[in-house]
């Protein structure tokens, strides 16, 4: 296999420092939730201890040593992550996470754009970060939300798209990767055809940062939002990706320090961005390990990862497919180390609960995607889904894990 | 055993497969709807009463094995016991499932003590309470002076 070639399994393994701890009853830990959180390799964790043992300092305030160290170091993350996405490091905004960095567009941009008449577009398939903080702004706004819908694969549909993008849409927001089902949406396509009816175009990459190459001039959006900790990076650090242009133009949306240019008691004007957004004093130490996250992943190669992805994602689906029984929930022909699935008269927590037996570690529930799972008419699925120090070897055991569930209860 | 055949005993199994009592019961005293949104679990429980006597009782819902098992197991208990033995009943239930049974409770348990395993698992607690949970809150309803709210 061509791409395993590229990745060394077992330097990269090594980095891992979990990977070696065990799990239920000792049994070694097969980590499959990578969608719900990434594992940390010892780079990130250092960066973290290092800044806490030698280089804690608050950021552009102080005028001693530490604190410019400090600073020098923070404004180099922002530079790496700028690179990291191909955008200018004043379009990166450094929120808590993406939940964090949609409802920033939306209670910025949104709330002091929309109007009554217009319209959000959305989709079906959205995890209820990039769900919720629209519909909230819409009926702060009196502006109306709509949903593209989904196919029975698993797909948007793209002929209800045309039909439902106009005029009156001012906002697209559709998850770059579906974390239920791992559907790639074409958003590129997507994205022109929205920006031809003039709306802005949100992309939700907290699934697709760490699993694809992303270059927003690429891409062709106006926002993107990923997650630091699903990114190999610590937790409580995410990053909003917005057009210079739009940001300059967008209101605060939360307000303190740090964020200001004059202040005075009758009058206060606000700081530029990406300061403007980053009120109070940052993750500062998460954000400089998110530095050492993103030059980690650079290192092992996004291109690399994607297609060892691929190969684990293609023999998961055909391994665990063969166990009767099975159905595959998400059949979309583009798909990233996402591998949802239900298992004939086996509830999804009963078959998470029985591979946890086996030290193996997967997400079964509605995946913050009610919406999605009501339309597929199932209350919850069993997730599996890969990161690129997964091995071949886990996968099997994923599917023996699921012989099991399927023995126990038959 | 391990801790797994602990948790999924053959009464556990068998009641999930055909769950007793799994039916409406039209004309109720009282009923509830039970949700557990992490999860998604939901299910109904509908029950007569006969003066302080839960005559008839009985559910319906989605959730797993645990959950579906424990309300079979639960209809199956509490018919033709007070309203104060319940409770009496849930407090050991409760005690059990959480690992801090007191001495005694296993003794006036009886089929429900097939669910000690769940102990072992604190995310499952919430699945093998709700349907209790749920009866609670229909025996609530039952007793409401004004009738059952729709």
């Amino acid at each position: 296999m061509k791409s395993a070639l590229l990745l060394d399994l077992e330097r990269i393994r090594a980095d891992f420092p979990i990977l070696t701890t065990a799990a239920r009853d000792g049994r070694p830990l097969v980590y499959l939730d990578n969608a719900a959180t990434s594992q940390k390799p010892r780079q990130v964790i250092e960066a973290l201890t290092r800044f806490y043992a030698g280089g804690n300092a608050n950021i552009h305030r102080g005028l001693h040593y530490l604190s410019e160290r400090a600073t020098t170091a923070y404004d180099g993350a922002r530079e790496k992550v700028a690179s990291f996405l191909g955008a200018a490091p004043s379009e990166i905004v450094f929120t808590r996470g993406t939940t964090e960095a949609i409802n920033l567009v939306a209670q910025s941009w949104g709330r002091s754009t929309l109007r009554p008449g217009d319209e959000v577009l959305a989709t079906g398939m959205e995890h209820h970060a990039n769900l919720v903080p629209w519909q909230l702004v819409c009926e702060q706004t009196g502006a109306r939300f709509r949903a593209v819908p989904v196919t029975d694969r698993g797909e948007l549909d793209l002929d209800a798209f045309d039909g439902l993008l106009s005029d009156r849409t001012k906002l697209f927001a559709v998850g770059h990767i579906s974390n239920a089902l791992g559907t790639v949406n074409p958003v590129r396509e997507l994205a022109a055809k929205a920006h031809a009816r003039g709306a802005l175009v949100l992309v939700d990459g907290a699934q697709s940062a760490p699993h694809l190459p992303v270059d927003m001039s690429e891409l062709g959006c106006d926002f993107y939002a990923c997650s630091g900790h699903k990114m190999c990076g610590p937790t409580g650090v995410g990053v909003l990706f917005g057009r210079r242009e739009l940001l300059e133009k967008m209101p605060p949306w939360q307000t303190g320090g740090d964020m200001i240019e004059r202040v005075t008691l009758e009058r206060t004007t606000y700081a530029a961005p990406p300061s403007r957004f980053e009120a109070g004093t940052p993750p500062i130490a998460e954000v400089i390990a998110l530095g050492a996250a993103v030059d980690y992943l650079r290192s092992v190669g996004l291109e690399a990862i994607g297609a060892w992805e691929g190969e684990l994602l293609a023999r998961a689906t055909e391994l665990v497919g063969a166990v009767p029984g099975v159905r595959l929930v998400g059949t979309a022909p583009e798909k990233a180390a996402v591998l949802s699935f239900v298992l004939d008269g086996v509830h999804p927590h009963d078959v998470g609960t029985i591979l946890d037996d086996d030290g193996i570690a997967v997400r079964a529930g509605h995946h913050c995607a009610q919406p999605l799972m009501d339309r597929l008419g199932l209350p919850a699925t069993v997730r599996a889904s890969f990161a690129f120090y997964n091995t071949m070897d886990e996968v099997e055991a994923l599917a023996r894990g699921v012989r099991r569930a399927a023995e126990v209860f038959g | 055993m391990s801790s797994l055949s602990e948790l999924y005993q053959n009464v556990i199994l068998e009641h999930n497969r055909s769950p007793r009592n799994y039916r409406v019961i039209e004309g109720a005293d009282g009923q509830a709807e039970g949700n557990n949104p992490l999860c998604g679990d939901r299910l109904t429980v509908w029950l007569k009463v006969e003066g302080d006597v839960i005559a008839d009782v009985s559910f319906q819902g989605l959730g797993c094995a645990i959950s579906r098992a424990s309300a079979s197991l639960m209809t199956a208990a509490v018919k033709g016991k007070s309203v104060e033995e319940v409770e009496r009943m849930f407090q050991r239930f409760h005690r059990l499932v959480t690992g801090t049974s007191e001495a005694g409770d296993s003794e006036t348990l009886g089929k429900l003590a097939v669910f000690s395993g769940v102990s072992a698992y604190p995310t499952r607690v919430k699945c093998a309470s709700l349907p209790w949970h749920t009866l609670k809150a229909a025996m609530l309803d039952e007793s409401k002076p004004e009738g059952r709210e729709q």
